[in-house]
């Protein structure tokens, strides 16, 4: 895999993959340094982030990213001594290699975009690298680049005639022509088999055609090698890890102890290799794992600081990818894009065929067609189920962003700061993921500025100068629901009204609850940081967050204890794709109510139901009382019907296990519908979580519980009181409604709107 | 979709311009709301559909008709008629939606009629007449003479930026 030349047409695709490792290493490394930071790390830790480092630097060295190579390269040199236990796993060690996986990232990432990093950007890392490798090898051999040979002795005190176990395989090798076509080479396979130890190579040529019918980019070659060396079988299967497919491969061992053999001169570059295999019956003195890697150490050593071009290192290049994909679910990458086709054509299928039940239904088809329907529907919501499934992915890969984060900003503002997290395997659509970075970002940054207190703070409020901030998802439904608590301060209501005040967002002599004051965090321009600082304070407040989270169709709420600590809470559905659906007919309207949240329905007779002296109503129902939303009035729909008695009361599960109880015309049937977006082409519609497609072509709305429970302002003054009964009380609704709009008022645009022109 | 209006007044009005004389040709879609002609820019025309029954949003402006279903694709759509006042459209199969682009986002208009392409110079477009009392004028971009009657262009984005479609419950609060 090492230096591979390339294709300049492909260059650019062979750089994008690249970089997409890169990221998916990046996040790996990442974990499993919170891992080793979290000291819950073991040598499979060590070793993963070793590959990582590893991956990241063979794939630097074949594009030329210098820096990013060299610094790679000192990372590697550290964790290769750490591997062979010479350097000890301490908590000062941890810091420097988190640090380390920081200035990778960020040479990663400069590589991506091509702008050049300072020649002197993550040295003092590198120095602190340096430091530790000059403890265990000496500091001649950091100091003076290339110490190739002679240099054995320096290995922390390895006796350089130690003998391992050795094995001879014997390798059949014949590629096929995709081999050629995945851009992979013979040659270089040999090569690392070289550094693997000893080796015989036989080329069969029989299968070579006339040069009149030779196609040039075929393979006809086949090779027997063998190979005599120290290494488990496993280890020289990992060569050929990525051709496997590729290749007819046989690979037998022969004898455990091999006939003493010359070391073998090849023609190739990889003749630097001291290996020095002498045979011996000896078994090693050290663990069979460190043994090899300790027989390489020198020569990766004396290379640590130099420029060094990613082909020189034939032998670690092995050993270091050794047991990685063992086991392990195979898997494959696929374009997003066509993943989203895929869905997009299923989603067209399930409306297709929801369609022709419903003709069906209407012709009165007889049993056998009935039948087949039935099938068919249960084939299409497996496939659609697959076709989801696709999407999901654990909320692991954003999760692990934020350790770094949260070491950053801790850092930067200085405080202490743990990030605990919960539930990462908890599995979302792949389009919500990649929408929760920016507002996960954003609200543990200010949980770090805001929320948690200075170390000093803390102390003297009686709490522990670290502060934590947990992160945790779960499944609830059908969503998932996303928690960041911190154990900071908490809100401090009274100066958060005041400033609501001072900015002219609330009037003075407002009666605001505290979920109201709360509630103004999410106002824009708003920032409840006494002062500006490097962190926060850009000019992006909670508005936005929340506007991105309504824009995948959740919600966030927050609960805050004043020197307790803040709560917020992301209710996200899975997937922004399906959703099970009652079809329920409000009017002349049609809507769909999300199944998952429903309980059970029922029509209430008149003495169930009794308006509250502070407006409202409720329904009682089994001797639980239950709100009432009538859901006419919230949507002003004029020919729905309004005497409960008439109708029907759905009750539903809210987020936060209430319960509340949706007043309908009638229950139409339940049916499997295909979310779509109100907000593509539109803004977000309180009450509305988006749209779907009827059988019949119509467009149906999506109704969102949680919004609905929270609309008040519109219901009282949209409502025409049916009854003297009601007037009353509703009247009082209004009321209660008017001071509630002193609060939803800052969500609107402070420029103020334009309303319908008349011309 | 068959709804594709074929144009009946194709014939009817006369080009402006040969696109020789000057490279600063634009292309509008004009199309009639009462007695008004108004015209568009033609790259912002997705399509051209027959009316068909929207579902309404709530808490919307009046001239908010609701959703579409375009293909697939949730399209909300305005009354332009009520949009400038004029009371809502007794829609009739009759009736026409344009599907236009604006920034990025895909909305319907209802319109009485579909007239014509009108192909003009950029100097034949005059600017709307400063007029305090018209706050409409803020989304007439320009006014352009077709045959001694007068086309007032539209400017689709000032007619309806995101934000201004909607406003909802905060409206009504």
């Amino acid at each position: 895999m090492t230096g591979s030349s390339f294709t300049p047409d492909n260059l650019a695709q062979f750089k994008a993959t690249f970089f997409d490792e890169c990221a998916e290493l990046l996040v790996d490394l990442e974990e499993r340094l919170n891992e080793m930071q979290a000291e819950t790390a073991d040598s499979e830790a060590l070793n993963a982030i070793f590959r990582a480092v590893h991956s990241i630097k063979a794939g630097a060295g074949a594009f030329g990213f210098t820096q990013l190579v060299e610094f790679a390269h000192r990372y590697e040199a550290l964790l290769d001594r750490m591997r062979d236990g010479l350097v000890q796993q301490t908590a000062a060690v941890a810091t420097v290699l988190i640090h380390a996986g920081d200035i990778l990232a960020g040479l990663v990432e400069a590589a991506r975009s091509g702008e050049e990093r300072s020649k002197d950007y993550g040295s003092e890392v590198s120095v602190e690298i340096d430091l530790l490798l000059a403890q265990v090898d000496g500091l001649e051999s950091v100091i003076t680049p290339v110490a190739a040979q002679g240099c054995d002795s320096d290995g922390g005190g390895e006796e350089p005639d130690r003998q391992p176990d050795t094995t001879v395989y014997v390798i059949d090798f014949a590629p096929r022509t995709e081999l050629f076509r995945h851009a992979n080479e013979p040659l270089l396979l040999i090569r690392e088999l070289k550094g693997l130890g000893d080796l015989q190579i036989e080329c069969f040529t029989d299968r070579l055609p006339g040069l009149r019918v030779m196609e040039p980019e075929d393979a006809y070659l086949r090779w027997r090698v063998t190979l005599t060396t120290d290494k488990s079988l496993d280890e020289v299967r990992e060569v050929f890890e990525f051709v496997e497919d590729d290749c007819e491969l046989a690979i037998s061992a022969v004898a455990a102890e091999p006939e003493p053999r010359e070391e073998d001169q090849d023609a190739t570059a990889a003749g630097t290799r001291d290996a020095d295999p002498a045979p011996s019956v000896e078994a090693p003195a050290v663990t069979d794992n460190a043994a090899p890697a300790a027989d390489d150490a020198p020569a990766t050593d004396g290379a640590a600081p130099s420029v060094q071009p990613a082909e020189e290192r034939p032998a670690k290049t092995v050993s270091s990818k050794a047991a990685p994909q063992s086991g392990g679910v195979s898997s494959i990458r696929v374009d997003l894009d066509r993943v989203d086709r895929l869905v997009n054509v299923v989603g067209e299928l399930v409306i297709a065929h929801s369609m022709q039940s419903q003709l069906n239904l209407n012709s009165g088809a007889d049993f056998q067609s009935n039948q087949n329907n039935e099938d068919m529907t249960r084939v299409i919501r497996e496939l659609q189920e697959c076709v989801m499934a696709i999407r999901m992915q654990p909320v692991k890969s954003v999760f692990s962003r934020m350790p770094r984060l949260v070491r950053e900003v801790a850092a930067k503002v200085n405080k202490q700061v743990r990030l605990l997290t919960e539930g990462e395997q908890t599995e979302v659509d792949k389009t919500v993921i990649e929408e929760l970075a920016d507002p996960l970002t954003h609200m543990i940054r200010n949980a770090i500025d805001h929320g948690i207190e200075t170390p000093e703070e803390r102390e003297a409020a009686g709490k522990q100068p670290m502060g934590k901030i947990k992160l945790s998802a779960r499944h609830a439904g059908g969503n998932i629901i996303i928690q960041v608590i911190d154990n900071g301060a908490g809100i401090n209501k009274e100066a958060l009204l005041k400033k609501a005040i001072s900015k002219g967002i609330v009037s003075e002599d407002a009666k605001l609850t505290d979920e109201e004051i709360e509630e103004l965090i999410f106002a824009p321009g708003f920032s409840t940081a006494g002062s500006v600082t490097d962190v926060s304070g850009r000019g992006v407040g909670m508005d936005v967050v929340r506007r991105n989270i309504n824009k995948l169709g959740g919600r966030i709420s927050l609960h805050s204890t004043q020197g307790k600590g803040t709560c917020f809470t992301l209710t996200i559905p899975l997937s922004l794709a399906v959703l099970d659906g009652m079809l329920v007919a409000i009017g002349s309207e049609k809507y769909i109510l999300p199944l998952a949240s429903i309980i059970e329905s029922f029509r209430p007779q008149g003495e169930q139901i009794r308006a509250l002296a502070g407006g409202g109503e409720v329904v009682s129902m089994r001797g639980e009382y239950i709100r009432l939303i009538r859901v006419h009035h919230l949507f002003n729909i004029k020919d729905a019907v309004t005497d409960p008695r008439r109708g029907l009361v759905v009750v539903t599960e809210t987020a936060n296990g209430g319960k509340v109880g949706l007043l309908v015309d009638e229950l139409i049937g339940q049916q499997q519908v295909v979310i779509k977006s109100i907000q593509e082409n539109f803004d977000p519609v309180p009450g509305v979580s988006g749209a779907t497609i009827l059988g019949d072509g119509r467009v149906a709305l999506i109704l969102d519980i949680e919004q609905l429970k929270t609309m008040p302002a519109a219901s009282g003054e949209l409502w025409r009181p049916s009854s003297a009964a009601q007037t009353e009380q509703l009247a009082e609704e209004a009321q209660g409604n008017g001071q509630n709009a002193h609060v939803s008022a800052p969500t609107t645009d402070p420029e103020g709107r334009q309303l319908p022109i008349t011309v | 979709m068959s709804e594709q209006i074929d144009n009946p007044l194709q014939d009817e009005v006369s080009r402006e311009a040969s696109p020789v004389e000057s490279r600063n040709i634009q292309q509008f879609i004009s199309f009639k709301v009462g007695d008004e002609e108004f015209a568009i820019d033609i790259m912002a025309v997705r399509e051209i559909k027959g009316w068909t029954a929207t579902a309404p949003l709530p808490n919307q402006p009046e001239y908010n008709l609701g959703v579409l279903n375009l293909r697939g694709t949730i399209v909300p759509t305005f009354d332009l008629r009520c949009r400038f006042g004029m009371g809502r459209t007794k829609t009739t199969p009759y009736h026409v939606v344009i599907i236009a682009s604006v920034q990025e986002r895909t909305i319907g208009l209802l319109v009485d009629a579909v007239s014509d392409i009108l192909t003009v110079n950029e100097d034949q477009i005059r600017p709307v007449p400063d007029m305090e009392r018209i706050t409409a004028a803020e989304f007439l971009s320009g006014i352009i003479t077709v045959e001694e009657s007068m086309v007032v262009l539209l400017s689709l984005e000032k007619l309806f930026h995101r934000g201004e479609t909607s406003s909802s419950a905060e409206l009504a609060a």
